[in-house]
């Protein structure tokens, strides 16, 4: 079944004195359940193409569906977390990670709950009353995918969700948030410049070529890398021969 | 063990020129303070000064006792003080809201924007005359020019700190499906709370402009009809008396809104 349907996307952005395409042609299609990756150099568009698909930016032209309802339409079924945490500073982290569920009006007993023991399998119980100036940049990190997941969205996206941490924390960031929309059931898109994050993440890989933003080329991860834990496909013997092929077509997209 | 006690004695030592250097500095602020009044005594005294212009700080002193034991000071500064803080709240919470429509109607504020251009840059005071005559003499009129000498400044500085909100957490409270009376109130005035504690400390000291100057056009009470009733008596020290008391009210009152800072802008530094 699709469940997510991006057809015939084109975007300009226009300021005073310019005109800007940054997708051009943009079509494909997500499965329930599955994790997919967005790669690809930067200013392809990649942000935008999930502004779209969150419905925050109406495209130039091309319409974006979820279970066949048109996404500017839907309400607090799609979770992005965007680049940086933006956590709000003023507010504590209690009220950072139900911020979603405030606004939506459907803050209930049950679900804040449901947003606290998320918070305690990111390993962050006990710090709903601090304030997001006095955690680490990974934990902060932390907390904005504990606020994106606490309103429960069908679809998740991530845009560069680990690109500011070292590698180490990186490492571990990824088997949880794989492990958690794993056990959730959830579909999510990421969007990375790391192959390596890619593979190891994701069922299928999308790769963007840049001015303007196309879909270069599709990728499907092997079935023996999809069920591994990221850090174990890592380490895995068809993980080097995908990295390799991804790896050339990149250049061959730079060398253009 | 040796190297620790070492660093220990380093760090006492530090700390002990850091309090002398306390000492020092509130050694010469009291200083200054007492050369300054001492100075002026004296010179008034031997009449280096005009002591009918200048007054003298111990005629001050006998006049501020007097005033006090019969209690007509506290009448005056009543008013002034009271037509103050109407002033300053007033102005900053009316420039808050100007700002917050503004904020709401881009196209407004675009509309808007060469009047409040002209509107800031005239002498706000110089409208006092119009102001008294069409509102009457009275306690009224001398709160709206304590109002009118901070709003547009006000509503200026705050749109600005409005428009300079990070979109990005706009950006996040949208995905949630916010509204915009939500974006309002969970990011844009949060994020702005500095700034209008800022323009609140600004505030006081304009509106103490205001509401002297209100007073010496309406005359007939508060520090401000002091001043301008002394200078027609050529009681010199009645309007220096006025003076202090302004000062030393106007400290207290920024003190106080430095004091509402600390209490609300929270964000876990403290
Ligand atoms: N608000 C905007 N106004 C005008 N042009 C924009 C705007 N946002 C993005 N662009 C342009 O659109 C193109 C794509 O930008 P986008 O942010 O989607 O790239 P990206 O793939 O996310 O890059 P990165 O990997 O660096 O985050 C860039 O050329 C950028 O300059
Ligand atoms: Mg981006």
């Amino acid at each position: 079944m699709v469940f997510l349907k991006i057809d015939g996307i084109h975007h300009t952005y226009f300021t005073k004195n310019s005109a800007t395409t940054a997708l051009s042609d943009i079509s494909l299609e997500v499965r329930e359940g599955e994790f997919v990756s967005f790669l690809g150099p930067s200013g392809c568009g990649k942000t935008t193409l999930l502004s779209i698909i969150a419905g925050l930016i109406r495209p130039t032209e091309g319409t974006v569906s979820l279970e066949n309802q048109p996404v500017h339409k839907l309400n607090n079924q799609i979770g992005y977390m965007l680049q940086q945490d933006y956590l709000f500073p003023w507010k504590s982290i209690k009220e950072n990670i139900l911020l979603g569920l405030k606004i939506s009006n459907s803050l209930t007993e049950e679900k804040e709950q449901y947003a606290f023991n998320l918070l305690e399998q990111m390993g962050l119980g006990g710090f709903e009353t601090q304030y997001p100036s006095q955690l680490s940049g990974g934990m902060r990190q932390r907390v904005a995918l504990v606020r994106t997941l606490a309103t429960e969205p069908k679809l998740l996206m991530l845009d560069e969700p680990f690109s500011a941490l070292d590698f180490q924390t990186k490492l571990k960031l990824e088997d949880l948030v794989s492990d958690t929309l794993k056990t959730f059931g959830k579909t999510a898109i990421l969007v990375t410049h790391d192959i390596g994050e890619a593979i190891a993440m994701s069922d299928r890989i999308f790769l963007f070529s840049p001015r303007p933003g196309r879909l270069h080329k599709t990728f499907e991860v092997p079935e023996q890398l999809k069920n591994l834990a990221p850090f174990q496909a890592r380490n895995h013997e068809a993980y080097p021969e995908l990295f390799q092929s991804i790896w050339k077509e990149l250049e061959n997209i730079e060398a253009k | 063990m040796k190297q620790n006690n070492e660093i220990e004695l380093l760090h006492q030592q530090y700390i002990t020129s850091l309090r002398r250097e306390k000492i020092w500095v509130r050694f010469y602020q009291i200083l200054i303070f007492i050369v300054f009044f001492a100075g002026w005594e004296v010179a008034s005294q031997n009449k280096w000064i005009d002591p009918l212009i200048f007054s003298s700080p111990s005629k001050v002193g006998g006049l501020l006792k007097d005033k006090v034991l019969d209690g007509s000071l506290f009448v005056d500064l009543g008013y002034t003080v009271t037509e103050t803080v109407f002033g300053f709240l007033l102005g900053t919470l009316l420039g808050t809201l100007l700002a917050a429509i503004l904020w709401w109607s881009p196209r407004l504020s675009n509309i808007l924007d060469p009047y409040l251009v002209i509107l800031n840059s005239m002498p706000k005071v110089a409208l006092g005359p119009i102001l008294i005559v069409a509102l009457g003499p009275n306690m009224t009129s001398i709160i709206m020019m304590g109002i009118l000498v901070s709003v547009i400044i006000t509503t200026i500085t705050v749109y600005t700190s409005f428009k300079n909100v990070d979109p990005n957490y706009l950006k996040v409270l949208k995905t949630f499906g916010a509204t915009r009376y939500q974006l309002f109130k969970e990011a844009i005035l949060p994020a702005s709370f500095p700034t209008i504690i800022s323009t609140l400390k600004v505030n006081v000291g304009l509106s103490w402009v205001g509401v002297i100057v209100g007073e010496f056009l309406v005359s007939t009470r508060g520090l401000g009809y002091m001043i301008i009733y002394g200078f027609q008596v050529f009681n010199f020290t009645l309007v220096l008396l006025s003076l202090v008391v302004i000062a030393i009210f106007a400290t207290i009152m920024y003190q106080l809104v430095a004091l509402l800072e600390k209490i609300l802008i929270k964000n876990g530094s403290t």
